[in-house]
């Protein structure tokens, strides 16, 4: 069709512009409230880019989005499956304690075997956290995104629970757990960190990133496990006819992303945390993977830049203090983009009203009819 | 059919010449449609032809690239389709714009709603409503959900809710495309109601039977080209078939006699019950045989849905056996039942047999991805699936070329039905469970469809076919099997069934 595009058609056609534009438009408001607070948006800016544009900077900036990549994978994948795992928070939250308490209780076992085991243990809590939920929606119909949201309180307070308890909690006065031993670290060698000039906490956890990212890249377009969820995420009517098991789909689907959430808490833990603190209210990890999960797309490698990026704010963020602007402002511009990324559902939503009525009467070039 | 209500003289609609472009695709070329006060005007034309393009520059929501729209002899330009209905023109969407969870009155009036002083005049609105539902017949409750009606009833109500607007000239987009037999001939009367009245009906469709029982002239468009305006009394439906097609279409399918084979399926006892655990199986048994195809004749409701839905594995029956070359599929699972030997073009395409959202070569390996040659070890094989694509899109005839990458969801009724129909035929299992196979599509999808079918069988295959288009049924079956009431009630040859008889035994009347 020649017809010449509108702008709604555009914008809901090339989702990665539209995604760009939903990031500018981020830091366009967050400019206006600079500016209502008489602040300016260009110190502000370009204090939020310095601090991730030298090596120093860029090494945190990895460091951060580690756990925000991972978790966005978790969510991605449960978006492409057709669930919507807005329990990434919980799992989260239960794979870092697992991670924490192994990390703790067994001091001497070697490095080689303590981070696998660690990795294993939290992925494996991760996904009963999902399935529990799954088989909840599967034996009871209970929407899940109810129970979901629930099992993110349990999580939060069991993960406060545990901390407190004799043997875990930290010896000292601090209201958190004792730090993993060093042998469950996976932060790179002091001198190493010295010597070239990264981030105090700088650590591999990245690479395990790219693997899973590469795992999930894989499983989705290549396997028939990724078919039959994917079919099931699109039609579980038409998935069902063909003799795919809707239920254990579900599942499954389910565990996979709730492993991989357990797994995100493990890799900031043993990266960065060292420790898990009694919290107040919820850290928001998993929250944060549904940010990154939309504004990548649910594509891996999408998410894989959109967790860089949301941890390049996170941390620059942090720096904003140093020119007098306030740390939330990021939140701001997340808000915002997230905003303006789900406007992208009401673009196609409009779309489709402008069409609708005419949808039959509109054959493509080249189409014949049957 | 008397045409005494047709008022030759008062054209109220004349559209001249209306030529429509999108970019350099011409949807409408160079057509001509006039109709007359209390007339009922088909237009009919394949799926694509420019049928809805054409309705759509006449209610206002296509501007015509050129052409004159003359409404009651004056020529207007229609920005919206709210200056088609101040011109006193409503229509029909094929799909309902109906609020769900509120009442007929409240659908009908929604967007005028009647004032008291500040407040809503319900009374009013539900006298109004009941009055012109009385006018013509329409036997609308006015206090019901909708919900909870029935979808030939929310269809009145859109009807109901386009007079109340002031209509004089009602569309009907493809009307009968959603409704049972027995709605199809209460809504013909409805027509004849409304234009007794004064009343003009243009009626978009592509069922040949309709236009002949309920039209006075027919417009035919064949690819976007105007082909003629008949007067529908003086053709048949083999000359309308020929010009919407543009070729020869035969009707009578080509089908040799054969003595049937060994028994593939036989339903012993089956009871079952449905969505609200009432019993609606009470006892039901049948035989088909290899090289046969047996018809289900009934009228919607009398068991048909949940006897394939215990068939496909899609429900559990309460007791009995079914069995396929004598192993049980009773409540099994869907794939069990493949396993065995089953497949079947479900009722609901969109639903139950494709995943709109997935490529078309990806949707004809629903039930074989996770076997040889498509996968290995659990890895999908790529070119191997893309391979089976393009050989099924060759020999299946699936327009356009070259989709093996597109959405199923992108292609038309006809092509989505073929892409399901190439996955059956190929899994070539025993036996085939076909319903419905050629609801929504037009005359030469059709044909199509009933030439597999009768092929499968004329190789030894058994079919059972659920059908609520008759003609289908006696066209295509060796053997009707008429269900009334969770029971075969009767079972004769295809050839000596006739209409009336049939008719009877499905509204349970005597046995044969």
């Amino acid at each position: 069709m020649t017809k010449k595009k509108s702008v709604l058609d555009f914008l809901s056609e090339n989702t990665f512009i539209h995604i760009l534009l939903s990031i500018l438009l981020g830091f366009l408001v967050g400019a206006i409230f600079l500016l209502i607070m008489g602040l300016s948006p260009e110190k502000a800016y370009g204090r939020l880019l310095d601090s991730v544009t030298n090596l120093k900077g860029f090494s945190y900036v990895v460091v951060y989005s580690v756990p925000y990549i991972v978790a966005g994978l978790s969510v991605a994948f449960s978006f492409k499956t057709g669930v919507f795992n807005i329990g990434a928070e919980g799992q989260f939250v239960v794979g870092a304690m697992t991670a924490a308490v192994i990390g703790i209780l067994l001091p001497d076992v070697p490095k080689p075997i303590l981070i696998p085991l660690c990795f294993i243990g939290s992925m494996v809590v991760g996904a009963l956290w999902g399935m529990i939920v799954a088989f909840f929606k599967i034996k009871w119909g209970i929407n899940e995104v109810l129970s979901m949201i629930m099992f993110n309180w349990i999580a939060f307070y069991l993960s406060n629970f545990i901390a407190g308890l004799p043997g875990i909690h930290s010896d000292g006065s601090a209201e958190a757990t004792k730090n993993i031993s060093d042998n469950a670290s996976m932060v790179l060698s002091k001198d190493f960190i010295k010597q070239a000039g990264l981030a105090t906490t700088a650590n591999w956890g990245i690479l395990v990133a790219i693997v899973i990212m590469l795992i999930i890249w894989f499983v989705i377009e290549k396997t028939t496990l990724g078919y039959e969820l994917k079919a099931v995420g699109a039609n579980k009517y038409a998935a069902e006819y063909g003799g795919i098991n809707v239920n254990r789909s579900i599942l499954t689907a389910l565990a996979i992303s709730g492993a991989l959430a357990g797994l995100a808490g493990a890799l900031q833990l043993m990266g960065m945390g060292r420790r898990i603190s009694i919290f107040s209210s919820q850290e928001g990890f998993g929250f944060a993977g549904i940010v990154v999960a939309l504004m990548g797309c649910s594509n891996p490698f999408g998410v894989f830049v959109a967790g860089l990026f949301y941890g390049a704010l996170v941390y620059g963020g942090s720096k904003l203090n140093l020119v007098g602007a306030p740390t939330q402002l990021i939140n701001v511009i997340v808000g915002t983009v997230v905003f303006f990324i789900a406007i992208s559902v009401i673009f196609r939503y409009l779309k489709y009203l402008k069409r609708a009525p005419k949808s039959s009467a509109q054959p493509r070039k080249g189409d014949v009819r049957s | 059919m008397a045409k005494e209500h047709v008022d030759m003289s008062t054209p109220v609609i004349e559209m001249r010449n209306i030529v429509k472009k999108f970019g350099d695709f011409v949807a409408n070329d160079g057509i001509n449609l006039t109709v007359h006060k209390g007339e009922i005007h088909a237009i009919l034309g394949e799926n694509g032809a420019g049928k809805s393009t054409l309705m759509n520059q006449l209610y206002g929501l296509l501007k015509p690239t050129s052409g004159d729209i003359l409404v009651n002899g004056k020529k207007i330009v229609m920005n919206s389709p709210r200056e088609a209905i101040e011109a006193g023109i409503g229509m029909v969407h094929q799909h309902f714009m109906l609020v769900q969870p509120f009442t007929v009155t409240e659908n009908i009036i929604l967007g005028t709603e009647p004032l008291k002083g500040t407040t809503l005049d319900m009374e009013t609105a539900r006298k109004n409503v009941v009055e012109i539902s009385e006018r013509y017949g329409l036997s609308i409750d006015p206090d019901a959900k909708i919900e909870d009606i029935s979808v030939g009833m929310q269809q009145r109500v859109e009807i109901l809710k386009a007079l109340y607007r002031g209509a004089d000239i009602l569309i009907l987009d493809e009307p009968t495309s959603s409704l049972t037999p027995q709605e199809i001939v209460e809504l013909i009367e409805i027509m004849h109601n409304l234009t007794a009245d004064g009343k003009s009906i243009i009626l978009i469709t592509h069922k040949l039977k309709e236009i002949k029982e309920s039209a006075d002239f027919c417009t035919i468009i064949r690819m976007g080209k105007y082909i003629d305006t008949v007067d529908v009394e003086k053709v048949d439906e083999n000359d309308l078939a020929s010009m919407m097609v543009g070729r020869k279409v035969t009707f009578k399918v080509d089908k040799p006699e054969q003595a049937p084979g060994q028994v593939v399926l036989d339903v012993r006892d089956l009871h079952g019950v449905d969505y609200r655990g009432v019993e609606i199986l009470k006892g039901l048994s049948l035989q088909v045989h290899a090289g046969e195809i047996v018809g289900i004749a009934g009228i919607d409701g009398n068991g048909q849905t949940e006897l394939v839905e215990i068939l496909t594995g899609l429900k559990k029956g309460t007791s009995g056996d079914a069995t396929i070359n004598g192993v049980s599929i009773f409540n099994k699972p869907p794939h069990f039942g493949f396993e065995h030997g089953v497949s079947s073009i479900p009722a609901d395409r969109q639903k139950h047999g494709l995943v709109l959202d997935f490529s078309i070569e990806d949707n004809l390996i629903l039930q074989n991805y996770d076997r040889n040659p498509f996968s290995e070890k659990h890895i999908l094989k790529r070119d191997p699936i893309f391979r089976h694509a393009s050989d099924s899109i060759a020999t299946y005839d699936i327009r356009p070329d070259h989709s093996e990458k597109r959405p199923a969801g992108t292609l038309s009724g006809g092509n989505q039905q073929k892409v399901i129909i190439a996955r059956e035929v190929q899994n070539d299992k025993d036996l085939l469970i076909a319903v419905n196979p050629t609801r929504g599509l037009d005359v030469g999808a059709i044909e199509y469809v009933h030439n597999y079918i009768v092929g499968l069988r004329n190789k030894g295959k058994a079919v059972l076919l659920v059908s609520f288009e008759l003609d289908e049924i006696m066209s295509l079956s060796d053997v009707i099997d008429v269900i009334f009431d969770g029971q075969i009630v009767a079972s004769i040859p295809g050839k000596d069934a006739n209409e009336n008889e049939l008719g009877l035994m499905m509204a349970g009347g005597k046995k044969a």
